[in-house]
């Protein structure tokens, strides 16, 4: 290992960046999404009383393959009416910002003298809201692309629910950076680890974000996208094999994505308030802790999804309209206008 | 490394900004919006390598994630079958050749004006303040718009809520009328 040391910084940081993208992305988040199906598939069948898919490996486990193996295996069937470059191009764009989001989250604080987060941004909120807001193309670009009705409609459906939940969800966390006072990530959870977590803070603000994630990332009770009783499959109804394995896996990963902001803004991030757990690491076994930590916090998040999207029913679209602009809308700017006053009078010189 | 990056993205941004307007493989207003997502992402690629990270972020989100969706639905809905048969309007290329060499020339003058042996000194203050903290941190940024420029930054935002008001009156069903009938 030798001459990792002697490279130059620039190509040591290349390297090493590479590396984390690399292992978050192929070795955690995406065997993450596929076991998150499995998941999915099991705990609903535990709340409807039956069993799920137990066949395929101990206790079901290597479904993921065989779910894979058969995406794989069926037909790639493009209709002949379709555009066929937009066609293409959306199912790749629904998965990518899910997974660039990942790039500034801070999901440890050290493993050996490598920071624990890919990039570091001093606006890592704002990226990340600027990536999320981009994935509203590949819904778009799938029900243009496809040229039919019932894609058309979810893909209009959906650009207007995602653009409506954005503005909610983005005002529901201007509290927690005027009391953090940074926009960095890093710092947000620095932060957490010298107090209490936000989420005793600004509890209203969780509360608006976490809705507003459900709608962001098409879940019900407000998945309109794709609402199956009316709209067949909504935006992806044309797809098929691969293509619509791509949005549908690009879904959980937009899942996991939301789910670790959420922890890293309201639920102190890799820290834990005991056992000396808010300290920055300094072996590489506390550093690989904190990261286990943090993942626990991150799958508490995912089986909530879960659990919600199989215990409630749709949203009205008018409904879903409404609870965005006349509720969260108000009650996030009343939040910061609260937040303000309490922040003017406690401010110290 | 930087200069390669400036170049890549410079590049990027003039090509996709020429196809948006002048696409000779598509007249599809679809393409043109897409391609001016592109225009916007690579220019934000610069604003990153002029370590401005703020507007960077913020061009992202606000044009490219919000404004462009919306040009995307009006486009949609509207289903523009007309534009993709008309052929290129002679007027309209000539005017926007004008508008354009119009615009070089402020910018080159403006851009020679600044950059004079005079103010030299001035040019390499700019510089030196540019070098420690970046162009556009967030936290200097908001403190100049809400104490020196708060007068504009105040007029913007009434003007954007005068907007937003005409948008909302013109858009909404006169519904006491109607009832009235």
């Amino acid at each position: 290992m030798e001459w990792i040391n002697n490279l130059p910084a620039e190509q040591q940081f290349a390297l090493f960046s590479l590396l984390k993208i690399l292992i978050t992305v192929f070795a955690v988040v995406l065997p993450m999404v596929a076991y998150s199906v499995v998941a999915e598939r099991r705990i609903s069948a535990w709340i409807q009383d039956r069993v799920g898919p137990n066949r395929v490996g101990p206790w079901g486990l290597l479904q993921p393959a065989a779910d894979g193996l058969k995406f794989i295996l069926k037909e790639d069937f493009t209709p002949n009416y379709v555009r066929k470059v937009y066609f293409w191009l959306a199912p790749a764009v629904s998965m990518v910002p899910a997974l660039m989001t990942l790039a500034v989250i801070p999901f440890g604080t050290k493993i050996g003298n490598q920071n624990a987060v890919i990039s570091d941004l001093n606006v890592g909120i704002l990226y990340t809201f600027g990536i999320v807001s981009l994935s509203v193309y590949g819904i778009v670009l799938a029900g243009y692309a496809s040229n039919s009705k019932y894609p058309f409609l979810g893909s209009i459906r959906s650009s207007a629910q995602m653009i409506s939940y954005e503005i909610a969800m983005g005002m529901s966390v201007v509290p927690v950076f005027m009391l953090v006072g940074e926009l960095n990530l890093t710092k947000v959870v620095e932060y957490q680890a010298s107090g209490a977590w936000i989420i005793f803070k600004q509890p209203v603000a969780f509360v608006i974000f976490l809705i507003a994630a459900f709608a962001e990332t098409n879940r019900l009770p407000f998945d309109m996208p794709e609402s199956e009783s009316e709209l067949v499959g909504g935006y992806h109804t044309e797809y098929s094999s691969m293509k619509f394995a791509l949005f549908f896996l690009g879904e959980y990963a937009a899942m996991i994505a939301v789910s670790a902001m959420m922890v890293v803004l309201f639920l102190g991030g890799w820290t834990l308030p005991f056992a000396g757990l808010n300290e920055p690491a300094e072996s590489l076994v506390m550093g690989l802790l904190q990261i286990g930590i943090f993942i626990g916090k991150l799958l508490l998040f995912m089986g909530l999804f879960i659990w919600v999207r199989w215990m409630l029913p749709r949203f009205r679209y008018d409904q879903l309209m409404d609870i965005g602009w006349k509720r969260f809308v108000p009650l996030s700017l009343a939040n910061i206008i609260l937040t303000a006053i309490y922040l003017y009078f406690t401010y110290k010189k | 490394m930087q200069d390669t990056l400036f170049y890549i993205f410079s590049a990027l941004t003039l090509l996709c900004g020429i196809l948006v307007v002048f696409n000779p493989f598509s007249r599809n207003p679809v393409t043109s919006a897409m391609f001016l997502v592109l225009t916007i992402i690579s220019m934000s690629g610069l604003f990153v390598l002029l370590k401005a990270f703020f507007l960077a972020a913020v061009q992202i989100l606000v044009y490219a994630g919000a404004v462009i969706v919306l040009f995307l639905f009006v486009i949609m809905l509207l289903d523009v079958k007309e534009e993709e048969r008309r052929r290129f309007q002679k007027f309209g290329t000539f005017m926007g050749l004008i508008s354009v060499i119009g615009l070089a020339a402020i910018i080159i003058n403006t851009t020679n004006q600044t950059f004079t042996i005079a103010n030299q000194s001035e040019v390499q203050s700019i510089k030196e303040t540019f070098n420690q903290s970046g162009a556009a941190e967030t936290k200097p940024l908001g403190k100049l718009l809400f104490t020196e420029y708060v007068l504009p930054f105040e007029i913007v935002s009434l003007l954007l809520l005068v907007a937003m008001v005409g948008c909302i009156l013109l858009s909404k069903r006169n519904t006491s009328k109607e009832e009235a009938k």
